[in-house]
């Protein structure tokens, strides 16, 4: 490497309307509150448009089914940038919430608004239970747990011929048509995604972070750090088991393919290409990356090396991930200084 | 001294491996005092500390808090006690800004227990309660300096934090690690008026300290440790005097320095 004739580094400053708009001051003036209120209008209305402008059904699915990973990714996003907790648990979650939906449905015969809420709350109780034993332990343990399950699930359905085994649970009630079912989802997934940043945010929220920036300054304040990871589990996982007692609903099918990997690996690297730690992010990175994938569906297999080198392209080019670039692109200016 | 001790140490011990970082350690703790505890680098004052707060788990011995066992009690469990600890290497949470650290020792249950000033659970009472805390201990309420990211805090403002802390949990003992230690002389003498403060408002204090000089102005007991072993206890003159003590801190010039000022 050859080194710079003159030293120089970027300086990045706030604009002065990101300051004006932090204080009080953003109450006044028109300008301050439509910088603070435009980039979350702009994504309401445009999540509410979309399904307006799709041309075709089929496209409308997989925009609903994109909706539905995007609610993966901000609890993994959650749990990974705000808790510090590494989840691969995004097939877990699904499979239990799915498979709870779906019991409930054929076996108790309850309308999906019921099952719904039903299995998003029973769910999260069953999965923060299951991962409760590796909570107090720090390191990978909790990533290889939540990997663990849905791969061990799925072979005891399998090898039990148990709740419809390879054949899955058939006959669910879909939602009561398809403008119900994706507007249902994205009103969700916009309640889910604002209550989470709002949530981080809170007195809370700010423990949690704490849990993830020191547990032991955490221990010290008299707080116990196993008690608030559980809480975060379970929102995590409760947002997970929502997603997949959507998803039975919306393919009036329950099966093994729940427990598939795809909705650990692909929360995870929409995550990384929308901008970890954002929230809005991770949505962001699965409108692109499951739309991607349909299109790639004719490739098979293949489509795995096209994922690959998406990921390794953003992780050399764009680290951060679009979000965070473009946060900063909005809040602060950049110029380059000498040393 | 024939009050029930607020802390008993008895006979701890701790290995790490085959190293014996703490052998058949004793000693009291009465209700209102300053306790110095000294000794030389990797003499075991840190693990005291890890021992008594239950960050690490004791080979053997006990510790008791008003007479209660507290020797198997996790971490969190003896701070909600009141039995608490600042860290020698600091540990405040870099990513959010001094005022917000300590809501979240406001948000633990002893503070939800003993603090006077929950008034209907809103958002911005604990956020004013962290800066209070923190005028208290010595940011100027009126600067920016509560309200920058703790990343960005120099040395002595991290150290008010660890001790603020503490305060959040409304303490009946703080234990400080080294607080003196990588400050300046004059950030020292700001803080001395502050550890006798909180002497005179009822709280026990423990300090472990490299600064002899400062920490035997506001103690008047202080126990040396060597090599994990209780060396002996007193009055800080007649330690110092002491034979082996000298011994251990041999080559240290602050003996005599000491020795002088006392
Ligand atoms: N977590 C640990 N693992 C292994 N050895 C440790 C650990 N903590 C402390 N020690 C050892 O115990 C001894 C006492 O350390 P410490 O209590 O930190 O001393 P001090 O605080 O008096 O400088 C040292 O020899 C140190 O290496
Ligand atoms: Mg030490």
């Amino acid at each position: 490497m050859t080194l710079p004739s003159e030293q120089e580094r970027k300086e990045r400053i706030d604009r002065g309307i990101k300051i004006r708009s932090d204080s009080i001051y953003a109450m006044m003036s028109h300008r301050e509150l439509s910088y603070l209120t435009l980039p979350r209008l702009i994504l309401i209305v445009g999540m509410l448009m979309i399904p307006l402008v799709i041309p075709s059904m089929y496209w409308q699915r997989v925009f609903t089914i994109s909706c539905i990973y995007a609610l993966l990714a901000i609890s993994f996003d959650f749990l990974a940038h705000y808790v510090g907790l590494v989840s691969l648990g995004g097939a877990f979650f699904v499979g239990t919430g799915g498979y709870l939906a779906a019991i409930a449905n054929t076996s108790l015969g309850l309308p999906p608004w019921l099952t719904v809420p039903l299995a998003t709350l029973v769910g999260g109780g069953l999965c923060t239970l299951l991962l409760l034993p590796c909570l107090p332990l720090r390191g990978v343990y909790f990533a290889i747990v939540s990997l663990m399950y849905p791969l061990f699930l799925a072979r005891v359905i399998e090898a039990l011929d148990i709740l419809g085994g390879t054949d899955g649970i058939m006959g669910i009630d879909s939602f009561p048509n398809h403008w119900v079912e994706q507007y249902f989802i994205i009103c969700i997934l916009l309640l889910i995604l604002f209550g989470a940043r709002r949530l981080v945010n809170m007195d809370i929220g700010l423990v949690l972070r704490g849990v993830k920036d020191n547990d032991q300054a955490i221990r010290a304040s008299g707080i116990s750090v196993t008690f608030y990871k559980s809480v975060a589990v379970f929102i995590a996982s409760a947002m997970g088991c929502l997603s997949g007692a959507c998803l039975v609903h919306i393919y009036m099918w329950s099966g093994i393919s729940q427990f598939a990997l795809d909705f650990s690996i692909i929360p995870i690297a929409a995550t990384v290409i929308g901008g970890g730690g954002t929230l809005v992010g991770p949505l962001l990175g699965c409108l692109i990356l499951v739309p991607i994938s349909e299109l790639l569906r004719d490739f098979g297999t293949l489509r795995i090396v096209f994922y690959a080198l998406i990921l390794v392209a953003f992780i050399i080019f764009r680290s951060e991930g679009i979000m965070v670039y473009g946060q900063r692109k909005y809040h602060q200016f950049e110029r380059w200084i000498k040393y | 001294m024939s009050k029930e001790p607020i802390l008993k140490v008895s006979g701890i011990s701790k290995s790490f491996g085959g190293i014996k970082a703490l052998n058949d350690v004793s000693f009291d703790v009465h209700a209102g005092e300053i306790l110095g505890i000294i000794g030389p680098n990797g003499s075991g004052k840190t693990t005291v500390v890890n021992c008594i707060t239950g960050f690490v788990k004791k080979s053997s011995g006990h510790v008791f808090f008003r007479g209660k066992d507290i020797s198997r009690k996790p971490p969190h469990k003896i701070a909600d006690m009141g039995v608490t600890r600042t860290f020698q290497i600091m540990r405040p949470y870099y990513s959010l800004p001094a005022y917000k650290n300590l809501v979240v020792p406001l948000f633990s249950p002893r503070a939800k227990r003993t603090g006077g000033w929950r008034g209907g659970g809103r958002l911005g009472d604990r956020n004013t309660v962290g800066i209070d805390i923190l005028e208290e201990i010595g940011f100027e309420r009126d600067s920016y300096v509560p309200y920058k990211l703790a990343a960005t805090l120099p040395t002595g403002y991290l150290k008010r934090l660890e001790l603020a802390r503490c305060l959040a949990l409304k303490p009946e003992i703080i234990i400080c690690d080294e607080i003196f230690s990588g400050l300046s002389m004059s950030e020292i003498a700001s803080m001395v008026p502050l550890i006798e403060r909180l002497q005179m408002d009822g709280i026990t204090l423990i300090m472990i300290e490299h600064r002899l000089r400062e920490l035997f102005r506001v103690t008047d007991r202080i126990m040396v440790l060597n090599f994990g072993k209780k060396l002996m206890e007193g009055h800080p003159k007649t330690v110092m005097a002491n034979e082996a003590v000298k011994a251990a801190y041999f080559g240290s010039q602050t003996v005599q320095e000491v020795m002088d000022h006392a």
